[in-house]
Parts: C-alpha cells; sequence; structure tokens
C-alpha cells in the first residue's frame, strides 16, 4: 500500500495558473468527449443520418418544385449542398446545449470546480470536441453530397477557403449553444430551447430556396443571416448555382462577412459563457 | 497549532431562505472535523463554500492558509472533495476518468497514468478499472469518486456525506479507507447526518441546525450532553417492576424511570455492555425474569431533541433559529 499524503505539516506550494493550461486542460476535456462519442457511437450516428436525409429529401422529392434558374434538378442539387452543410453546422448546435447543460447539472462539474483547472477549459474542450465531430460530418455530408451530383468546380485552394469557414462557423456558433445551455435549467428544457432559436435561422435563409422566392419584407434579415452569407460564400467558392437578388453587401462580400460573424459570434459568446460557467450556482 | 482551516462569520441565504447564518469554525491541521447535522442544516453549503464552489455573502474563509475567495486556485491545489454524488464520469472507465482528473491537476501523462493505477489498486477497484462506470456498485462508484478526490495529495479533504445511501457493508468499507487517511495525517472535513459516523471518525464535532453552530466538543462531550447509554429493561410481571429498579439503581449513572403499565425500566448508565452483564446477574439472583433488555445508545435524534427540543424531522422551515440558543449551548 502505498502513501497517499505526506505529513501533516507538508509545505504548501501552489502552482501558478499559466495560459498554456487553458490549452492542455481543454484538450483533457475534449478527450473525454470524444471518448464518450467512441462509447455511444449512436449519437455519432443520428447526427450523421440526419443531414444526409436532408440531402436524399431535398435532391429527390421537394428539389423538383424549387428553381434555381438554368440547369433543371442537378442544378439544384449543386445549389443544394452548400445549403445542408450551413444547416448541419447549425443543427449540430442543439447538441452541445444539451450536452452542456446536462453536464453543469452532474456532479463532475464539482470535481471540474474543485480542481485546480482552468474552468474555461470545461467549454473549450467540449466545444473542441463538437468541432471534431462537426468536421467528420462535413466530410460525410460531402461524400453524399458527390455521390447525388455537387460537384466542386473551381480550384483546390477555394475549396480549402470554404471548409475553413464552416470549420470557423461550426466553433463559433456553438459557443452560442454553450451560452445557452448554461442558462437551461434541465436537459429537456435545453432540447427545446436549443432547437428554437436555430429554426428561424436556418430557414429563413436561402439554403434551400433563392431569397428572390421570398416577400420583400423578410428578405434583408434572409439576406444578412448568417446563415445565409455561408452557404453563399460557399457556393461563390465551390462554383456552384448562386441566384442573387442585387448586389446588396452581404451578396458581394459573403466570404469575408462570414468570417466577420465568425470572429464577431466568437468574441461576444466566448466570454458571455465562460462567465456563465463561473457564475453558475454560485 | 495550526489552523487548516479557519472560517468566521460564514452566511449564505438562498433567497429569502438562510442556509448560513455566520458560522465560526476552526479544524487544526491533521485532525478530523465532523459536521453533524439534519438535511437542510447547511453542512454541504458549508463544504463547498470552503471547496471555493460557492461564494459566501458574508465572512471570510481560509483553507491550507489561502483565502478561498481571492486565491481559489491555490486553494484548489491542496484540497481533494467528495459529493454526495459521484461526480466522475459515466461514460468513461474508472482508469479514465481518474487520468482525467490527473491531468487537470498537470500531473504529466506519466504521473496521472501511475497516480491512478495506485489509486485504484488501494481501493480495490484494480478489476474493475477498464470498465464503465455505468456498471460499478453504489460503494464502488464511491470509492472512485473518494480516489478522484485523492489525486492531487491534498492537505485537506472534504467529504460530504460519504456513506449516505451506501449499504451498511459498503458504508464500513468507506470507514476504514477514511481511518486510514486519517492516520496518514490528512485534514479531514466530514459532513454526516449519522452519529455514530461522527462518533467513529471525527476528532471534534460541530453540530449544525438551520444553519447555525448550536454545539461543539469532542464525542464524549456531545455524548454526555444528551445523557449517554441507557439500558431498557422489560419485566415478565408488573409487579416486579419498582423491586428490580431499586435492586438494579446502584448500576446506574441516574435515577431509573420506570413505566408500570409497559413493565419497563429505563436506567441511564456510563458504561453499557459491563452494566448489562451486572443487570441480568443482579436481576436473576432475585428471580425476577426478564421478557427483554437492551441497550439504547443516543442518535442524532437524541442530540437534537436535548439540544433544540426538536427532532431532526421538522427541518423544513429554515427561519426558526433563536440566537439565544446558540448563545447558551454553543460553548459546552
Amino acid at each position: 500500500m502505498s502513501t497517499l499524503t505526506t505529513d501533516s505539516v507538508k509545505e504548501v506550494t501552489a502552482p501558478r495558473p499559466r495560459f498554456g493550461w487553458l490549452i492542455t486542460d481543454s484538450i483533457s476535456v475534449s478527450r473525454r468527449h470524444l471518448l464518450k462519442i467512441t462509447r455511444v457511437p449512436e449519437s455519432l450516428f443520428f447526427a450523421l443520418i440526419q443531414p444526409v436525409m436532408f440531402v436524399l429529401l431535398f435532391a429527390f422529392v421537394f428539389g423538383g418544385a424549387i428553381d434555381v434558374g438554368p440547369g433543371g434538378a442537378q442544378a439544384y442539387r449543386e445549389y443544394l449542398i452548400p445549403g445542408i452543410l450551413a444547416q448541419t453546422v447549425m443543427f449540430a448546435v442543439a447538441g452541445i446545449t444539451v450536452g452542456i447543460t446536462e453536464d453543469a447539472s452532474k456532479g463532475i462539474m464539482d470535481r471540474f470546480r474543485s480542481l485546480p483547472m482552468r474552468p474555461g477549459a470545461v467549454l473549450t474542450g467540449h466545444t473542441l470536441a463538437s468541432l471534431l465531430q462537426n468536421i467528420l460530418v462535413i466530410a460525410i455530408l460531402s461524400i453524399t453530397g458527390l455521390a447525388v451530383g455537387w460537384r466542386i468546380h473551381n480550384g483546390f485552394s477555394d475549396a480549402a477557403l470554404a471548409y475553413l469557414m464552416f470549420a470557423s462557423f461550426a466553433y463559433a456558433i456553438t459557443w452560442v449553444g454553450a451560452w445557452i445551455g448554461l442558462h437551461m435549467p434541465n436537459s429537456e428544457v435545453a432540447g427545446t430551447a436549443g432547437l428554437a432559436w436555430i429554426f428561424p435561422f436556418t430557414f429563413a435563409s436561402n439554403i434551400f430556396t433563392p431569397v428572390a422566392t421570398m416577400p420583400g419584407w423578410l428578405q434583408p434579415f434572409v439576406l444578412w443571416n448568417p446563415v445565409s452569407c455561408l452557404a453563399l460564400a460557399a457556393r461563390q467558392l465551390f462554383g456552384n448555382p448562386t441566384p442573387l437578388l442585387g448586389d446588396s453587401f452581404p451578396e458581394r462580400y459573403p466570404v469575408q462577412l462570414s468570417f466577420a460573424y465568425c470572429f464577431l459570434l466568437l468574441a461576444i459568446f466566448a466570454p458571455l459563457a465562460v462567465r456563465a460557467f463561473k457564475t453558475r450556482n454560485k | 497549532m495550526t489552523l487548516a482551516i479557519k472560517a468566521s462569520g460564514l452566511a449564505k441565504a438562498y433567497g429569502d431562505v438562510v442556509a448560513l447564518n455566520g458560522i465560526d469554525i476552526e479544524v487544526e491541521q491533521g485532525t478530523v472535523l465532523g459536521l453533524l447535522g439534519p438535511n437542510g442544516s447547511g453542512k454541504t453549503t458549508t463544504v463547498r463554500i470552503l471547496a471555493t464552489l460557492l461564494q459566501a455573502d458574508s465572512g471570510t474563509a481560509s483553507v491550507g492558509g489561502f483565502d478561498v475567495a481571492t486565491q481559489p486556485d491555490e486553494v484548489r491545489s491542496v484540497i481533494g472533495l467528495t459529493g454526495q454524488y459521484a461526480a466522475v464520469d459515466e461514460y468513461l472507465t474508472g482508469r479514465e476518468n481518474l487520468e482525467l482528473f490527473g491531468r487537470l491537476f498537470h500531473l504529466s501523462k506519466f504521473d496521472a497514468a501511475k497516480r491512478a493505477a495506485e489509486l485504484l489498486d488501494r481501493f480495490d477497484l484494480s478489476d474493475a478499472a477498464d470498465r464503465g462506470i455505468k456498471g460499478y456498485s453504489g460503494g464502488m462508484r464511491r470509492r472512485l469518486d473518494l480516489a478522484a478526490s485523492l489525486i492531487g495529495r491534498p492537505n485537506v479533504l472534504f467529504l460530504d456525506e460519504p456513506t449516505t445511501g451506501l449499504d451498511p457493508r459498503s458504508r464500513q468499507g468507506m470507514w476504514e479507507v477514511i481511518e486510514d487517511l486519517i492516520s496518514e495525517g490528512t485534514t479531514v472535513l466530514l459532513t454526516t447526518q449519522y452519529l455514530e459516523e461522527a462518533d467513529q471518525l471525527a476528532n471534534r464535532i460541530v453540530v449544525l441546525d438551520h444553519g447555525n453552530v448550536i454545539a461543539k466538543g469532542t464525542s464524549n462531550e456531545l455524548k454526555s450532553q444528551v445523557g449517554g447509554d441507557r439500558i431498557e429493561i422489560v419485566v415478565e410481571s408488573a409487579g416486579d417492576v419498582a423491586n428490580a429498579a431499586a435492586l438494579i439503581q446502584e448500576f446506574g449513572s441516574a435515577p431509573a424511570i420506570t413505566e408500570d403499565l409497559t413493565k419497563t425500566i429505563l436506567l441511564p448508565v456510563a458504561g453499557g455492555s459491563t452494566a448489562i452483564v451486572n443487570i441480568v446477574r443482579k436481576l436473576d439472583e432475585n428471580k425476577i425474569s426478564i421478557a427483554d433488555i437492551a441497550l439504547r445508545r443516543p442518535t442524532l435524534d437524541d442530540v437534537f431533541l436535548s439540544l433544540t427540543g426538536h427532532a431532526t424531522e421538522n427541518t423544513e422551515e429554515v427561519s426558526k433559529p433563536a440566537k439565544g440558543r446558540r448563545g447558551r449551548k454553543a460553548r459546552s
């Protein structure tokens, strides 16, 4: 049997917190979440199956009724995939909202809080794990897209920029979900509330239908909606159909605006979430 | 003497409900303080404040020489906490949990793995180390949780109701493990609802009720306040009650109480088990037959009845505590 504690007058040497710990602590925490995914593979399976179903539904069921200009059904499928990618990163946010609420109400949060780890790492670790899952889903979805006829027409660098943009947005938007999750009383409420705000942003956008088909009063919202910007920017970068409404700012600079949105979301919601985490139950 | 924990005037309210009404606590280095009280008395609130999980509304506290409000990181590096619910990840194995906490304690990868193996071995969890926690029994979870709180070799250990909800055998196992830690010189603050547990593990006991300290002292001091052990004797025939009471009075520490209707004699005693033997012998010599005889140890209810005049059950309303009561009993 080993000796677990030294004598009672052991010199207390408290380590000093360092920024480097935020990184190592985050990696430790994200490893926990990734292990969890391997223990409950069903969660990953259903995270994959839902967007694939959307692709198939819109490509073969609704798609024929939506006109995105010349090219018919094939053009619609090319139009659709960047939209579905944007929708997928949005829907993934609901998962982290529930996950954070569930975690925050469990005893393990007390364990984390009583350790000399950086408190923010509980959230950065969770969001990083969620990003890795998102990247996997985006990859599978792109393959599904290629299978139904979607193509990348522009060069490698444009495509890489598009994927970087999706990953950045996926990471930034999970902080909104984390922030919401920290204000929810339990995971049932988090399940509904976590989806409620996602619907208007996801569907009042250009991801399934061109902006021109929508009523005039709604169009400004749809144009400036970050989800529309993301989808439009990706269509430009991939060389897919981009039926434009006019030459408003969001339609002229969708790539720049998308990255600006990523930065804004992160700058606003990461500090808010960390603060909410620190003060929850205090 | 060095104080490992020092708190003065700690107060905390949740809205209108007063959880802590300005309590003082001092725990010497290397000793065990038992915080005894019913649900809602403020035990967990005290532990959460001292472990930096909760901010007090007023008052100050230091743990291991560090202020809990202004130096939370330093405090966290010298404490271990085991709560009422196993604070571990359900989906991970026992080993993965301990390694995760070791890494978050900023041990190197190698040290975290070594430490985890060491603790799993010590707490009899080696066989289950690579199984998910979901398959662990309640006792195993608590042991793993205790192991997790020892990752950083804490100087001060908080045990918040470590055996609540465990079956008697697991409870005994936890006690043995805790006794080992104590013998190694760890300072422990233990909360419990069981007088027996505080008696077994703690050097000193503080009794909380409605967020106030209503008594403090050693286990013996508290028990003598409650009145110690009593022997309850039921005789066969009602005519023998008075006679029997007179015969056994010499073994009592206070006058016997008799009840003719139930043929019962209640005799307060100092040394319980020797008294039983003497009483049985004496009554047998005098041809008085005994229907039943039992040793009644003071329970938490007795402590509360004697200290507060109410039993532990009616603690729902938190606003009652009278200042006078605290003043009268606190320095016993």
